[in-house]
């Protein structure tokens, strides 16, 4: 057997690709491109629910907000350490990030304009990346596949907090009511973009199926959370903003609208409302924070030369 | 001050350190510090409602801790001084921490060993643990900008030297004058390891405890009750 055909066929009997074994450079750039994306997500995520840490309306509130927004940041590390052990440093990939030359999650480039904002990402964005994520704790590389175990336990806790959110809008004042409806109006649709262009227009589907870095196609996935999501939005008494949208009894799902692909396109490329914003933010902190790590690195230099 | 009030106070100074901690996130160094800063902030915030609920429950006029967090206005917040000053760069963010988990330290020991009241004593033995982390973590910091660069160094001691005038005030009530001492022979000892120099400005301000503050806490609670008090009565 050649190489290739030993790896192939440690994946199709389920076995975990371990960092020191053999790999396709394919297969090496592909895991990278994807991880790093995933860790920036995270990072990048913070910035639209810190936006309400200090403002969230009670301290319960305060409190679950600041660990979320903590966990994603965590979230972040844990990625990066996966990416690492494929021989790519942390700060190369964030480096890559602040010249624009790595993406992130689109979700990230629109605002949060009221509170119901910060109980919708928790309830769809949260909710989308679980669906997408459950599929990759099977991952056929070993240590992506185990952050992902840790991150979906806590995504779980994220997507409740976010209903929980909801409902007491929901069942709250008129005005509360109205905001939470908002909310899901601006949210829909790009949490259905989070899947991904139509299998039929993705170009890493087929190649990631086969290495089982990918289990399901950005379509099924899809069809699962709007599934999922229709029989929560009509307990919480909210119209979703499809008219397309209905049970579709011969097929056992819901069927729904076209996205806007203009839109989605125009996002990944760069020029949603946010993308500007969010990544200044961040190109911002790091370089603020310059003489921070400089002087940690300096102090650490010192100390091993004074104990030499 | 009555039992009530003193607990009020306390609460007051880890809520509005939390709030400071929470502006943080997202902008910090890097994600470890990230992480670390959101922690402690929590640490305070969990501190602050669980001081909030027990002030509530013994004055029992059926107010919760939100209420007192988000319906108060300026003059009836009894933080000191300290905590409500902005977050500045992290130099003064350090600093800022470093002198208050220095005085929580002796506070909470005490409180632990000595409260009459059970809840406030069961408070601070919890608060005790996480505010050695925090003076960890903290102390860390100022040696490691003190004795870092030339640039970190300048920076921690102007931190230091604006941030003194507020040292006094953890110490004027009778209730805590006997930290004092205690306080300054770690503050020494950490500044002298960070190769930094104690201030020598005698100026000093207080006013918190009695709802005189700076212009900063205004804005601080103008964000942080602005939602709950634009839906009286919601629930959230
Ligand atoms: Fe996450
Ligand atoms: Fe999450």
């Amino acid at each position: 057997m050649t190489p290739e055909e030993r790896f192939q066929a440690l994946i199709d009997a389920e076995e975990k690709i371990e960092p020191t074994d053999w790999m396709p450079e394919g297969y090496r750039s592909t895991l990278i491109r994807q991880i790093a994306q995933h860790a920036h997500s995270e990072v990048i995520g913070m910035q639209p629910e810190g936006n309400w840490i200090t403002r969230a309306p009670s301290l319960h509130r305060k409190a679950i907000l600041m660990a979320k927004v903590q966990d994603e940041a965590g979230h972040g590390l844990y990625l990066y350490s996966a990416a690492e052990t494929l021989g790519v440093r942390r700060d190369e990939l964030q480096e890559l990030l602040h010249q624009g030359k790595h993406k992130y999650s689109s979700i990230f480039n629109y605002p949060t304009l009221s509170w119901a904002d910060i109980g919708t990402i928790g309830w769809l964005v949260d909710g989308a990346a679980i669906t997408n994520q459950v599929m990759l704790t099977r991952c056929s590389y070993g240590p992506y596949a185990r952050a992902m175990v840790r991150i979906c336990k806590e995504e779980s806790f994220h997507q409740r907090q976010g209903y929980e959110i909801m409902m007491r809008l929901c069942e709250g004042t008129p005005e509360q009511k109205a905001m939470a409806q908002d909310a899901l109006n601006r949210w829909w649709w790009p949490s259905l973009m989070m899947f991904g262009p139509h299998d039929t227009d993705s170009t890493h589907t087929e190649q990631s199926m086969e290495w089982k870095i990918k289990r399901v196609s950005n379509d099924e996935l899809r069809q699962q959370f709007v599934d999922m999501t229709v029989p929560q939005a009509e307990y919480l008494g909210l119209t979703i903003p499809d008219p397309e949208l209905r049970w579709n009894p011969e097929r056992g799902h819901y069927d729904f609208g076209e996205i806007d692909w203009d839109e989605f396109w125009r996002v990944v490329k760069g020029f949603g409302p946010m993308n500007r914003d969010r990544l200044a933010h961040k190109v911002n902190a790091w370089e603020e924070g310059a003489w921070v790590r400089e002087a940690a690195a300096a102090h650490a230099a010192k100390k091993a030369a004074r104990a030499a | 001050m009555s039992l009530v009030g003193t607990l009020l106070a306390h609460a007051d100074d880890n809520m509005v350190l939390a709030q400071r901690l929470g502006e943080w996130i997202s902008k910090a160094p890097e994600l470890e510090i990230d992480i670390a800063l959101a922690n402690i902030g929590l640490d305070h915030l969990g501190v602050a409602r669980a001081l909030y609920t027990r002030a509530a429950e013994l004055e029992g006029a059926g107010r919760t801790e939100d209420d007192f967090a988000m319906l108060r206005d300026e003059r009836e917040f009894t933080n000191l001084l300290l905590v409500e000053q902005p977050n500045g760069d992290f130099a003064h963010t350090i600093v800022r921490q470093f002198l208050f988990d220095a005085y929580q330290l002796l506070l909470w020991e005490d409180l632990a060993a000595n409260a009459e009241d059970e809840t406030l004593k069961g408070v601070a033995a919890k608060a005790i643990k996480e505010a050695r982390y925090h003076h960890r973590f903290s102390s860390g910091w100022m040696i490691r900008l003190g004795d870092g660069t030339e640039e970190s160094h300048r920076r921690v001691q102007a931190a230091l030297d604006q941030l003194w005038r507020f040292t006094d005030e953890m110490f004027e009530d009778g209730s805590t004058a006997g930290y004092r001492a205690e306080w300054e022979r770690g503050v020494i000892e950490v500044v002298a390891e960070a190769s930094l120099e104690m201030p020598t400005d005698p100026y000093q301000r207080t006013g918190g405890r009695k709802g005189l503050h700076t212009e900063h806490l205004g804005r601080l609670l103008a964000e942080m009750q602005w939602l709950a008090r634009s839906h009286p009565g919601a629930t959230w």
